[in-house]
């Protein structure tokens, strides 16, 4: 751990922002798409794996960094997968014990974070050349930011697609079905966590326009 | 047969890798620039695919499922090592992609210049690792099943990552609005093309 | 120190292999009680929930033992077998076998007024997946007191809506066998084609293959209990 800067110097907390804002892993870097939006369709089993995959990054980041001198090169791929592979049936061990209904919802997608490309991809490109704490701060960051798109996006779809907010009855308190209005079943399906992503990068860059891809 | 012919074209269509479970999202996004790629990588993921899920079900089946291990000792029955599952389906993969690319490399020079380059990407791409978790979750009873399953979800895999590329060549030539240019269309796109897919549902099978 | 030599690797996987696996089955061994209690717990809950009685995962142990009354199992020919864990019998595994090796689980319970039920539970396939869940009958062995349903991944707000307590609300009172004794079975029928009947409830609206299945798993799954019933209403 650095002794001469303070935990959380500007360097770091910009570690732990960045990830939220202009270097968004999923909006921005294109990473860990994959895993987790089959599991955005309520916002309970969301958050629960943004809090496992925010879990799993900062801890591999950290047990990498630590370990960066002294991993063969030859071999560093799968050091590293065993490390996450790890970390995750941890995880997932957990989550059977002590929150089993939302484990039987997150079912094989617990097991795919694994697979998430955040995983490595911040592993090869920060923790194996930066110190630990750094790292742990940046894993965070990276898992937050991945978090934030996963509730952002499940907000969305249990509101409209159920009318609920973690289970409460939010519209039928408001009044609304007896306006005419109904739930928009289309939320529910898998292909609507996709468009509103599309969305939510359509606003992200028209606010930060140097986001936009040239073509 | 009939029912190993139902399997293919559910796991082909219905439960669709990409537009159901959004699995191998990483490498779509990346690589669907031009259908010549995409081809290359679709075609590596059904070989990888149809190779890993099989093993994996023989894994399972006779080493890591509660019980599995009778068939060493009556003394093992209550062994129950799925706890496991994650880190060597995940080690069979690495382990498999490397082996296939060096015999791919070895034996087959013209396969190797089309397909080597993807085959490193393929080991983290999740829809390899997700075919193997499917497998489990759904206990498939045979191994032609199992078989069965991993080559349709390959080829549903490269069906889609085709049909993203070639709308993506050209949309290239129409006025997308600027902050939506590259990712974000794709995203909406892909969406799309996921509720044109859930029409497979009505199929009875 | 160099890091790539052979020896070097080969020490270095060693060693983590060892500390990876070490650790991984002492967590596995540490959770494995609290695991296995969770899956019992649910179990019992959807038990119990076939009697009407909705617990907290907290109060299920004891709702259980003061509701279930005994539980044993009953082979192909209705008659109770000795020496069976009938709680753990997997009914998936059992129905692969061939039909005379099979044990079937029943469950004996008394509601809170007091009156006797017995809980038969069932399996079958939906659209993506299996299908499962408990029905329970009133001591005439003929009228549905409850049923409970659940599923793998039916499709939410279709063929997902059999978990739904509304939707099994609809077999209360249901009747199995018709006047003369036979057996009919609880069909789904299409919602609003059929008149609706003591033998048939509505169906899922959306949810077509959910609900035949549905009904494939009601009418094969209770139909391995006849023996069973027709004994035990010759003793009443």
């Amino acid at each position: 751990m650095s002794n001469k800067e303070p935990l959380f110097s500007a360097k770091n907390l910009k570690l732990l922002s960045g990830p939220l804002n202009l270097n968004n892993p999923v909006t921005v870097q294109v990473l860990g798409v994959c895993s987790a939006l089959a599991v955005t369709v309520q916002l309970k089993p969301a958050v629960v794996m943004a809090i496992s995959v925010i879990v799993v990054t900062a801890f591999s980041n950290l047990v990498i960094s630590l370990l960066r001198n002294t991993i063969p090169n030859r071999i560093r791929i799968i050091v590293q997968l065993v490390v996450i592979a790890a970390l995750v049936i941890l995880v997932d061990q957990i989550l059977k014990a002590f929150v089993y209904d939302v484990s039987k919802q997150l079912s094989v997608f617990v097991g795919l974070i694994i697979t998430n490309c955040i995983l490595m991809g911040r592993l090869e490109a920060f923790a194996m050349a930066n110190k630990p704490w750094q790292s742990f701060v940046d894993g965070i960051g990276n898992g937050l930011g991945y978090g934030a798109i996963l509730v952002i996006v499940s907000f969305f779809r249990e509101l409209l697609g159920s009318g609920t907010i973690w289970g409460y009855q939010i519209i039928e308190k408001t009044g609304l079905y007896d306006l005419g209005y109904s739930n928009n079943g289309m939320f529910i399906l898998p292909p609507m966590a996709l468009i509103i992503i599309g969305v939510i990068i359509w606003i992200q860059r028209s606010r930060k326009r140097e986001l936009i891809e040239k073509s | 047969m009939e029912h190993l012919l139902d399997l293919f074209v559910k796991s082909v269509f219905i439960e669709n890798m990409i537009f159901a479970y959004f699995l191998g999202m990483c490498s779509y996004l990346a690589v669907s620039k031009t259908v010549n790629t995409s081809m290359g990588l679709g075609l590596a993921v059904i070989f990888v695919l149809g190779i890993t899920v099989p093993i994996d079900y023989l894994i399972d089946n006779y080493l890591l499922k509660p019980g599995a291990l009778t068939w060493l000792s009556k003394d093992f029955a209550d062994v129950d090592l799925s706890f496991l599952s994650f880190i060597i389906f995940i080690a069979v993969i690495a382990a498999l992609v490397q082996l296939v690319e060096m015999i791919v490399e070895k034996f087959a020079p013209a396969l190797y210049n089309s397909l080597g380059i993807f085959l490193p990407l393929i080991a983290v791409n999740c829809a390899i690792l997700g075919g193997s978790l499917f497998m489990q979750e759904r206990e498939y009873q045979t191994l032609g099943e199992a078989t069965v399953f991993g080559i349709g979800s390959g080829v549903g895999w490269l069906l889609a990552i085709i049909a993203i590329a070639a709308i993506r060549e050209k949309i290239r030539y129409s006025n997308v609005p600027a902050p939506l240019r590259g990712l974000g269309i794709t995203f909406i796109i892909t969406g799309l093309m996921g509720i044109a897919f859930m029409s497979f549902m009505g199929i009875s099978l | 120190m160099n890091t790539n030599k052979n020896s070097y690797i080969f020490i270095y996987a060693t060693v983590m292999i060892v500390i990876v696996a070490v650790m991984l089955s002492l967590a596995s061994l540490l959770l494995k009680p609290k695991q296995d209690f969770n899956i019992d717990v649910e179990k019992k809950k959807n038990i119990l929930s076939s009697i009407n009685i909705t617990a907290e995962a907290k109060e299920v142990p004891d709702l259980y033992k003061k509701h279930i009354t005994a539980v044993y199992a009953v082979d192909a020919n209705g008659k109770v077998m000795d020496g069976v864990d009938a709680l753990n019998i997997k009914l998936k595994d059992e129905l692969v076998k061939a039909p005379e090796n099979r044990s079937y689980p029943v469950f004996e319970a008394i509601n809170k007024e007091g009156e006797k039920l017995y809980i038969f539970p069932i399996q079958g396939k939906g659209l993506w997946g299996p299908i499962w869940g408990y029905v329970s009958f009133k001591e005439d062995l003929n009228t549905v007191y409850g049923a409970v349903f659940d599923h793998k991944g039916e499709t939410p707000g279709l063929g997902a809506e059999i978990a739904q307590p509304d939707f099994q609300a609809r077999f209360k009172d249901k009747t199995i066998f018709d006047e003369t004794g036979n057996y009919t079975s609880i069909k789904i029928t299409k919602p609003g084609t059929t008149a609706p009947t003591i033998h048939n409830v509505d169906g899922i609206s959306g949810g077509t293959i959910t609900s035949n299945g549905l009904g494939l798993m009601l009418k094969t799954g209770l139909e391995n209990y006849i023996p069973f019933i027709t004994t035990k209403k010759d003793s009443l």
